[in-house]
């Protein structure tokens, strides 16, 4: 498989030609809105946090295929969890999209390894990590 | 000779040897993922010839001192060639010895103008006009000047093709107008601003002219003089030198009558515990030690092109660029922003996002520039949020031009 067809993976493509749940959310308890420098992007997610868990959260912007996809696969992930498993999976995917190309992939990842390709590809980190570094800020940030 | 024999022959003599041409950059010889290199992004910057990477590299081994300060051998030949790029620089353009202020770059040049000009002339209730069309660096500065003036910046309009709509900047101007700011070949949409008319209405109201001439000054002949500025900024890194250097040239009764930025070592004449006297522009504005490499590599691209038939060039890059801009509006899904008259064309692709498209055909050696390349108002202003942009050189041909449209196929193909 060429770096682009591994960065580009059929998983990452669906993601973002089918985000799931783009668009605003009704009654959130917690959001925050994060530029892309390197392009201009910019991404809003939003989340509702009751007793404890993520019941529903969103996401909207503009972005590249990689930050769209991500932006999607984390809403899928982090929904129904509490903000710790929120901020563990964020910084395991920091870690993993920070290492070696050709390192081990963390099985707990779930749709997240699709990302493997993006360990090549220097410039466009930043493009993956986007929705969680926004998730992050709007977990702590709250409202 | 009937009169095509003639076409053809005229025509053998005119055209370009590309090929010779590009081994005078090494840069091209190296493989990118193993794919021919297809160098399309010269707007952000250029190639160096080995002229310039000689000429660099010739400083750091035989006139490695600093200039202007000793009296030993390797000073007096650092210093030597790097008045005597002064002296050439001053030729390309049309200008003085005297009206060159060595900068990093155009932004640096425009942040001098703003802070030193600027400060001293632009005050509560005045105006400054930027265009629409304007990089970053000749818009922020601006921006920051006139919040911090409580002056008022004002935006010339430009028409759908990304050409500055002259009567709408006519009728921007009035007494209160105390600089214009323009870019006279555009970093996006790459249109050509008419720079003589709008020098010559900004002077009948009273304000000087700063041109960024980042992109001009590598494909346009540039003579100060004939373009009626005030002020006109360019780098050496587009215009095939090396990185920190860039030119402020400005018209001498102006810069005799300006006050000091940076301050320090090299730009005073005279020193005690209380106060310096300043020397006379250009030093007055380039406090500290100078790039000197750079500024003498300036020198060798300015003579390297003083090689190449410039009339020659301009028509192949003319040509190609042409032949770039059809081959791009045929393509589905692809919309070129703006009229591009000369050397860059930015386009979106539907479906595609700039970044992924740059990543996806720079596997296939074709470096393009994605984002908004520091244009972003001019962005919004097009009705998009980014580009991917290519850009020409000298040295680019029609295998650059295929490769890139070969690529964009790929880009569709890996998206869908």
């Amino acid at each position: 498989m060429s770096a682009i067809d591994e960065l580009y993976q059929a998983t990452i493509v669906d993601h973002d030609r089918a985000p799931r749940n783009g668009g605003r959310l009704a009654g959130a308890t917690h959001h925050a809105t994060v530029d892309n420098p390197l392009c201009g992007d910019v991404i809003t997610v939003q989340a509702r946090i009751v007793d404890g868990a993520v019941q529903d959260i969103a996401f909207e912007g503009r972005g590249c295929a990689l930050s769209r996809a991500a932006a999607s696969i984390m809403t899928t992930m982090v929904q129904g969890g509490t903000p710790d498993a929120a901020r563990r999976l964020a910084t395991a995917f920091e870690h993993f999209v920070q290492s070696a190309p050709d390192a081990a992939i963390p099985e707990d990842l779930g749709d997240l390894r699709a990302f493997a390709g993006v360990r090549r590809f220097r410039s466009r980190r930043v493009c993956a990590m986007l929705a969680f570094r926004t998730l992050m800020q709007a977990l702590d940030a709250g409202t | 000779m009937c009169a095509r024999e003639w076409r053809r022959a005229r025509l053998r003599e005119v055209a370009l040897d590309t090929e010779a041409l590009r081994r005078e950059f090494p840069a091209l010889d190296t493989p990118v993922h193993g794919r021919r290199l297809a160098y399309l992004d010269s707007a952000s910057t250029a190639l160096k010839p080995r002229a310039v990477i000689d000429a660099v590299v010739r400083v750091f081994t035989h006139e490695a001192g600093n200039v202007h300060r000793g009296v030993h051998a390797l000073s007096e030949a650092a210093t030597e060639a790097f008045d005597a790029a002064r002296d050439e620089i001053a030729r390309f353009i049309g200008g003085r010895p005297d009206e060159i202020v060595l900068t990093r770059g155009t932004t640096e040049a425009v942040n001098l103008i703003a802070h030193s000009w600027g400060r001293a002339h632009v005050g509560p209730g005045d105006v400054v006009i930027a265009t629409a069309l304007e990089h970053h660096s000749n818009l922020v500065p601006w921006q920051v000047l006139c919040a911090e003036r409580g002056a008022t910046l004002r935006i010339a309009p430009v028409d759908d093709g990304g050409r500055l709509e002259l009567a709408a900047f006519a009728a921007l101007l009035d007494d209160r107008v105390k600089l214009v700011a323009v870019s006279q070949l555009s970093n996006v949409v790459g249109t050509i601003a008419p720079i003589a008319q709008i020098a010559a209405l900004a002077h009948a109201a009273g304000a000087l002219v700063v041109v960024d001439g980042a992109q001009a000054v590598a494909h346009l002949a540039v003579d100060v003089a004939a373009l009626g500025c005030d002020f006109y900024a360019f780098s050496g890194h587009k215009l095939f030198a090396p990185t920190g250097t860039g030119v402020l040239w400005g018209r001498r009764a102006v810069l005799a009558e300006m006050p000091a930025w940076q301050t320090g070592g090299e730009m005073v004449a005279a020193v005690d515990y209380g106060r310096a006297r300043l020397r006379e522009p250009p030093h007055r504005f380039e406090a500290g030690t100078p790039n000197i490499a750079g500024v003498i590599g300036l020198a060798a691209a300015i003579r390297y092109l003083a090689t190449i038939d410039r009339a020659a060039v301009a028509r192949h890059e003319a040509r190609l660029h042409r032949r770039l801009v059809d081959e791009l509006t045929a393509q589905r899904g692809v919309r070129v922003l703006g009229d591009p008259e000369a050397a860059v064309v930015a386009f979106t692709v539907a479906g595609a996002h700039p970044h992924d498209i740059a990543t996806i055909v720079d596997r296939d050696g074709v470096a393009i520039r994605s984002g908004h390349h520091c244009a972003e108002p001019l962005h919004h202003r097009l009705g998009v949020d980014a580009s991917v942009r290519a850009s020409l050189a000298h040295y680019n041909d029609d295998a650059d031009v295929d490769a890139l449209i070969a690529s964009l196929a790929r880009v569709r193909e890996v998206l869908s």
